[in-house]
């Protein structure tokens, strides 16, 4: 069943003068229960499309469904909105106020939504997320707690709304590797114990290997390629893809992208991607007598389908079921 | 609501617990305890008839004595009872014109802050007016088009002083927002007053303490700029006593008791406030707990 789901969405923003596209046309979805995590580089749009999910960036075109029903964007319907869909951010440490206790960081999604029983809902959130027993945490500071102690705190904040979904940007990102692990760890049990779903942004492709179902990459505003998680980052059919994968640190060849980095004011024609290609830069495309397309012919949206699938001229020309 | 009632008892028992542990700040509450005391129990104890340029008993600028413990002024006054007396009226007008004009520069700057787009220029440019136009001019203004009386003093210093403090809060609230607890707050489902009241406001609290306590000061002088020049609350102030002791030359017919009292007064006032404000400061910043 699919829980949240963006549907031909692109998101604007004027930049000096210029547009930039940061979401250029993206359909994905999160099912019930299912990590998806979407990878990519700085600047590929893919914390913009997160902040569309929430709500937080209007969409130029396009929609974001919740349930299957479109997101409304009155003060009312957002505010129903986020005790179903909850944000993980980047930054543990600058994402609690230095002056709030973590009671006082817990309590304030049910304070804003009224809820009752406050006491219990914030001793259980803090539990739920490994920081027991809860009422020791209650007086303590953000600053005299550790880094992956904050970000257990953050998650308790959002997992004392009782959402459906997680969007987690960056979740590790700023947590040294000791911690990664066991703030993964929490994300995979919250998704067993409590059936939560999540969306999982991130540059890491070891990190999207460990934790998600599915993954989709994203490049220039579009999704270039997605599927299942093993299928996606064991055998990678996008040319990006490939390069993203080649730089891990186990891999024998790594791929040195060339060109400019994307500028999402200036998307090229034909394929995004083919002015740094190492594809069609190597010759391989006209091997397949495919340049002329990657040049001039633009690819469709990738249909959100749980099947791999990759937007490529290239790949297509090889394998055709993609 | 018990419990919040509860929370807010447990957070303020908590803040005087923090308050106590600073000195400065302890000191400079006892000063100010003082003042407010000797100004609150002065009519009480004392007979006002003795500010009466007709009735004043005394001899003419005569130094500290048995009867006259401050001396006394040109008219025969006792410095000692204008001093008392001029504390109510100082205070008064210190207080309550940095307490209107951080109200509105708060208020204002917060507003122009967090709502962006044409709310906030328009507010911005209103700030803007009122900061180029020359303040004491239009504080002028405004007490003899009002009619004098403590009160137009209050509100003429208030509405013209408060622009800065309204530019600087507009500065720290951008700096707020842009943090990312605020970004989280508004993903938990927050609205514009709980960003603003329960984010936005306790982190500008120190900035607006800080400056009340540069206000008050500078309240009590414009005041007595104010008396100098003709627009004076018709009341024995401290200002209006500095204003008399330059006019009768004090200073060079050395009579220190005419202008030291006054001086000191003001300047024991505003470094109570200064003292209180660091405290409040320290109690409500937990990063800077412990330093200071």
């Amino acid at each position: 069943m699919t829980l949240l789901e963006a549907r031909d969405l692109h998101v604007e923003f004027a930049s000096r003068g210029r547009r930039a596209r940061a979401v250029d046309g993206v359909d994905l979805t999160v099912g019930e229960g299912e990590i998806v995590a979407l990878v990519g580089e700085s600047g590929c749009g893919k914390t913009t499309l997160a902040r569309t999910l929430l709500g937080l960036e209007r969409p130029a075109s396009g929609t974001v469904l919740y349930g299957g029903a479109p997101l409304a964007y009155s003060a009312r319907a957002l505010k129903a909105y986020r005790r179903e869909v909850q944000l993980v951010p980047q930054d543990p440490t600058g994402s609690l106020n230095p002056r709030h206790t973590v009671y006082e960081a817990v309590a304030e999604g049910p304070r804003i939504h009224g809820l009752r029983d406050e006491r219990e809902r914030v001793a259980s959130a803090l539990s739920r997320a490994g920081l027991r027993p809860p009422e020791r945490f209650f007086p303590v500071y953000p600053h005299e707690l550790s880094g992956g102690q904050r970000q257990r705190v953050v998650i308790a904040g959002a997992l004392a709304l009782d959402p459906e979904v997680l969007v987690a940007d960056e979740p590790v990102a700023s947590l040294d590797a000791s911690v990664r692990g066991e703030i993964l760890a929490l994300l995979l049990r919250l998704r067993a114990e409590l059936g939560l779903s999540a969306l999982v942004v991130t540059h890491d492709l070891g990190l999207a290997w460990n934790i998600a179902d599915r993954v989709a990459v994203m490049y220039l505003g579009r999704i270039v390629e997605s599927g299942p998680v093993e299928q996606v980052l064991s055998a990678p059919s996008h040319p990006y893809t490939q390069a993203l994968l080649s730089v891990l640190p186990e891999s024998p060849a790594p791929i040195v992208l060339s060109g400019e980095p994307p500028d999402p004011t200036r998307i090229p024609g034909g394929c995004r991607f083919h002015p740094r290609c190492h594809v069609l830069a190597a010759g391989k495309a006209a091997e397949a007598g495919v340049d002329g397309l990657c040049r001039s012919q633009p690819l469709e949206v990738l249909p959100s389908s749980a099947a791999l699938q990759a937007a490529c001229h290239y790949a297509r020309a090889r394998q055709p079921r993609l | 609501m018990s419990e919040t009632a509860a929370r807010r008892r447990r957070a303020l028992m908590r803040f005087w617990r923090d308050y106590r542990a600073q000195r400065a700040g302890l000191y400079g509450a006892a000063i100010l305890a003082v003042f407010v005391l000797l100004a609150l129990v002065t009519p009480l104890v004392t007979d006002p008839s003795g500010l009466d340029v007709t009735k004043a008993t005394g001899p003419k600028m005569a130094p500290p004595s048995a009867q006259f413990p401050l001396g006394t002024d040109e008219s025969g006054r006792s410095i000692l009872l204008m001093i008392l007396w001029g504390s109510r009226v100082s205070l008064l007008i210190g207080f309550l014109a940095a307490l209107l004009s951080m109200v509105i520069g708060t208020v204002t700057g917060i507003t122009a802050g967090h709502f962006r787009g044409w709310s906030s220029a328009v507010l911005m440019r209103i700030t803007d007016w009122f900061l180029v136009l020359p303040s004491l001019v239009l504080a002028l203004v405004l007490a003899a088009i009002l009619g004098g009386g403590t009160s137009t003093i209050i509100l003429a210093i208030g509405v013209t002083s408060w622009a800065a403090t309204a530019r600087l809060i507009r500065a720290q609230t951008l700096a707020v927002e842009a943090r990312p607890y605020v970004e989280r707050s508004r993903v938990l489902g927050a609205g514009h007053w709980h960003v603003m009241t329960r984010h936005v406001l306790p982190n500008v609290a120190p900035l607006v303490l800080a400056n009340t306590t540069l206000t008050v000061a500078g309240a009590i002088v414009t005041e007595s700029t104010l008396a100098f020049l003709g627009a004076d609350a018709g009341q024995a102030s401290w200002g209006s006593m500095l204003r008399g002791s330059y006019d009768w030359g004090a200073v060079t017919s050395g009579a220190w008791w005419y202008v030291l009292p006054p001086g000191l007064c003001i300047v024991a006032v505003v470094l109570a406030f200064t003292f209180c404000g660091r405290a409040l400061e320290a109690v409500l910043n937990p990063r800077l707990r412990g330093v200071a």
